[in-house]
């Protein structure tokens, strides 16, 4: 069926990425062109090849929010998640191309904007990229939008040969009437195809016919990647462009007093020196190392406000309070009686471990480039969630938010950090009012973005259960005390003053469920929320909790003298999936079995973000107390597997960052502010600490978990696990590099 | 005005000799290959070669250069991707978020340059650059597919 009115194209809203390069379309604005020796644009014409690219999708018929196929057949998947390395930009493709049964080969991607979201009425669904749910939480909408654009190009094909359309099919984007043998490809019938109204009905195909889901197919995205092509945030330059650097209150709270812009504004560069809100200052100059110079030099008085006495210690008492108070504590789950449990109990174990602040640490800072005039507000930035910082641009702004956009520009990491909070946008566009139709791109110094995270939360947690004469576990309670991200992030998703976010791994169902059946179980959380602020750090509350639950359960088998593994196995009946993965790494990697002379093994197992996850770790230490880490054996039931070799990367990359908190991950408070300041005193793992990751990707059907933080969770309990097993040491405060090792 | 040999080309450079050859390279000549994560030579996001050895150039500054030394950003290692690393990167799909990717490229090849089959310890002992997306396992096969692809002629 025709629709009555013409598609209109929405091409300038967007932009791509991709194999159809980085062009950035509102074509004024476009990024740097230059060859290998910096020369500028190499197109007799002036135009980049990234405007030439998109005046030729400017052309391409949209067959609907999801789709657009261009006369050679090349086929443009929209995303409306964001890519920052997990690979979601493929895996959605892969979803949406499954349905649309077109040439993966022809297949490039682009990002639609959150302004053109609302202006469509929010077709695209979620920007937000964050929760691992790209892909759990869009498969079914982005799937039917490949199976409608397929039946509407099917439609047009069967229009034009006058046949039923129940006599046509089509495969790698070619339509077939099947009585005649006739074909047509997809691009010959796009437009066409664009004119038609989407059925009302669609279905998708059964899981036993995917042929593109849950093949390890290449990322679309890496070509850009290997020869610095790639555009990220810090990269993106304009015509008329300037430069900011900022620093804002090093202390939580405090404000700008005042600074002295006499001795830097005749230096090199500089074009201004303003406040940003009320607690940074800026230079802005034609170059970035220029406004960075100048801002070094540039005399700046705080008033750090009433934070400037907090330290680790002070919080560290605010913890320790809650450890055992009634106050302010909230429950995430409960069965049984405890309390009689653990009286009636012949046995009782008791430990109380400290989980630190940790900061993002992206490795590209925080960044973006605003252009404001008194009609608009555009924002180019990195983000994990489009519409998010569209609303922080508003704001900032002082403008409708239909007179703004946001362009999402590839990420140097997210890691939750360019999610909830947008106050670097905030601040472009505090800075580019204040330069009215100038585009300024602000970009943080490393010490800057060690200085304002936006901290994986800080908690202690005290655990205590009781054993009965057969070693058997009647009753645990287990006491979180410290600080709720959602109290800090967004409070109305709290429940009745709970952040149930703090029992993640812990909770009685659903996709944080407890592993283990536990028969007088009582979970509970004083909220104890110092003036640091949280944010949510890939993983989450489950990468502590998961170290708590974990080491602890291994206390506790080791206190009734039972084998690590046995001992869950019991605690597992009823939780055949937990169960099933932590059999599959316990197989691979040998337990039971001797491993070679000075290695040990430590098992973990968690649910997190609707996965089942489990590791084996198999380290030594010796007698210097220096820890190796030799082999990790990690399984995954995600329930789908998309891209079985993503996840693999995704897995081996969650040991990184679990493993890099581990061993070096904390950020201490002194005088109100961070004390760290960059990768010197804020360390990450190297390629000569990582160890051989064997990756089991098991799914089972029938459900669709989140894969780029789940296995973060089962890495450091692993680890630490392993690292009793070789020295009888139980660690219970991180990170490891302030511990001593040593056996004994 | 400095005069530096970049990329196999001559390049004559306007700007205060204290500025690193990083924003040399991002800002004055637009290549923004080399990235910016630390400034202060702990990362490796900005590395580059000079006279083939990998050099963190956000602490180089632009005055301690000359004409003499050859400097290969990670634009000027191939024009098309056909280095054994970007060959093997790509098959095995190296990157995440890619931002690290252009200095741990570059890191790779100064050590192939110096050590054409290098050991496991060899990389652990030559490639310290910081990835926190965690692509460390396929760097380092990575850099052992590509001596295969060296040796099979492939580039």
């Amino acid at each position: 069926m025709k629709k009555d009115i013409i598609n209109v194209s929405r091409r300038d809203f967007l932009i791509s990425s991709g194999k159809v390069g980085a062009g950035f379309s509102l074509g004024l604005y476009l990024t740097a062109c230059s060859d290998e020796t910096g020369n500028a644009s190499k197109l007799s014409n002036g135009l980049t090849e990234s405007s030439v690219v998109n005046q030729q999708m400017a052309q391409t018929p949209e067959v609907n929010a999801w789709v657009m196929i261009q006369p050679d057949d090349t086929v443009i998947i929209r995303i409306a998640r964001s890519e920052m390395g997990q690979g979601t930009l493929t895996g959605l493709a892969q979803l949406v191309a499954e349905e649309l049964e077109c040439d993966w080969s022809k297949v490039t991607t682009e990002y639609p904007t959150p302004g053109a979201n609302i202006k469509r009425d929010n077709v695209w669904g979620s920007f937000s990229t964050g929760g691992s749910q790209g892909i759990r939480g869009s498969h079914d909408y982005v799937r039917k939008g490949g199976a409608v654009a397929r039946h509407m190009l099917i439609e047009a094909a069967a229009e034009k040969w006058g046949v039923d359309i129940t006599e046509c099919n089509a495969a790698n984007s070619i339509i077939t009437h099947v009585p005649t043998a006739r074909t047509t490809t997809y691009g010959q019938v796009a437009t066409a195809a664009s004119e038609l109204f989407p059925p009302e009905q669609i279905e998708l195909k059964d899981p036993k016919d995917w042929k593109l889901i849950g093949q390890p197919v290449k990322r679309l995205d890496t070509d850009d990647k290997l020869n610095g092509k790639q555009i990220f945030g810090a990269d993106l330059t304009m015509p008329g462009m300037l430069n900011a650097s900022i620093k804002a209150c090093p202390v939580f709270g405090g404000k700008l007093k005042s600074f002295d812009d006499s001795k830097v504004r005749t230096m090199p560069g500089v074009r201004k020196v303003l406040a940003v809100n009320d607690d940074a200052v800026a230079v802005v100059a034609d170059t970035w190392w220029q406004a960075n110079t100048a801002l070094d030099k540039l005399p700046v008085t705080w008033d750090e406000g009433t934070n400037a006495n907090v330290t680790t210690a002070s919080i560290d008492k605010m913890l320790d309070e809650g450890l055992t108070s009634s106050d302010k504590v909230f429950i995430g789950n409960q069965n049984g009686d405890v309390n009689k449990a653990l009286k009636g109990a012949k046995k009782i174990v008791e430990a109380t471990y400290r989980y630190p602040y940790q900061n993002h640490a992206t490795m590209e800072p925080m960044n973006a480039t605003a252009l404001w005039t008194k009609d608009k507000c555009d924002v180019w930035c990195p983000t994990q969630n489009g519409t998010a910082a569209l609303h922080a641009a508003s704001k900032a702004a002082g403008l409708p938010i239909e007179q703004c956009d946001v362009h999402k520009i590839h990420l140097g990491g997210g890691f939750g950090r360019r999610g909830s909070f947008h106050d670097f946008v905030e601040q472009a566009v505090a800075i580019a009012k204040q330069l009215p139709g100038t585009p300024v791109k602000l970009l943080w110094t490393r010490e800057e973005d060690m200085a304002h995270g936006h901290y994986h939360p800080i908690t202690k947690c005290k655990m205590v259960a009781g054993l009965d004469d057969q070693g058997n576990l009647t009753g645990l309670h287990v006491r979180i005390s410290g600080q709720s991200i959602l109290a800090a992030v967004n409070p109305k998703w709290m429940n009745n003053g709970a952040d149930t976010f703090t029992f993640q791994g812990m909770l009685p169902e659903g996709d944080h469920a407890i592993s283990y059946s536990i028969p007088n179980l009582l979970v509970d959380h004083a909220m104890r929320n110092p003036p640091v602020p949280p944010g949510f750090w890939r993983g989450v509350n489950a990468n502590q909790n998961a170290i708590y639950m974990e080491s602890f359960i291994d206390e506790l088998a080791h206190a009734a003298g039972k084998d690590p593994l046995a001992f869950r196995q019991k605690l597992l009946q009823k939780h055949p999936k937990n169960l099933a993965v932590l059999n599959a790494v316990a197989k691979k990697a040998g337990w039971g079995k001797p491993a070679e002379k000075g290695i040990y093994r430590g098992l973990s197992v968690f649910k997190a973000f609707a996965s089942y996850v489990a590791a084996c770790a198999e380290v030594s230490v010796d007698d210097k107390g220096q820890l190796k880490i030799h082999r990790i054996v990690a399984a995954t039931d995600p329930g789908y597997a998309v891209n079985p070799q993503q996840i693999e990367a995704q897995v081996e990359g969650s040991f990184v960052f679990g493993l890099s908190a581990l061993l070096y991950g904390e950020c201490t408070i002194k005088g109100g502010a961070v004390e760290q300041s960059n990768f010197h005193n804020y360390p990450s793992m190297l390629i000569s600490e990582m160890p051989k990751v064997d990756v089991i990707v098991m799914p089972s059907g029938g459900f669709w978990g989140g894969i780029g933080e789940p296995t973060i969770a089962v890495a450091a309990p692993a680890v630490l696990n392993a690292i009793f097993a070789a020295t009888g040491k139980r660690i219970r405060q991180f990170p490891l590099k302030n511990v001593d090792l040593r056996a004994g | 005005m400095a005069r530096i040999n970049l990329n196999g080309k001559l390049v004559d450079v306007d700007v205060d000799g204290s500025t690193p050859l990083l924003w040399v390279l991002r800002e004055q000549l637009g290549l923004t290959g080399t990235k910016y994560a630390c400034g202060i030579g702990t990362c490796g996001s900005c590395t580059v070669h000079i006279n083939g050895e990998a050099v963190r150039s956000c602490l180089v500054p632009l005055s301690s250069l000359d004409s003499s030394q050859n400097i290969t950003t990670i634009e000027g290692l191939s024009s098309d991707n056909s280095h054994p690393l970007q060959l093997a990167w790509k098959e095995l799909d190296v990157p995440q978020c890619g931002y690290c990717q252009p200095g741990m490229i570059m890191s790779a090849a100064a050590l192939l340059n110096k050590n054409p089959a290098p050991s496991d310890d060899d990389i652990d002992a030559n490639v310290t650059n910081i990835c926190r997306c965690g692509t460390f396992n396929r760097v380092r096969s990575g850099i052992h597919l590509a001596v295969d692809i060296k040796k099979r002629g492939g580039a």
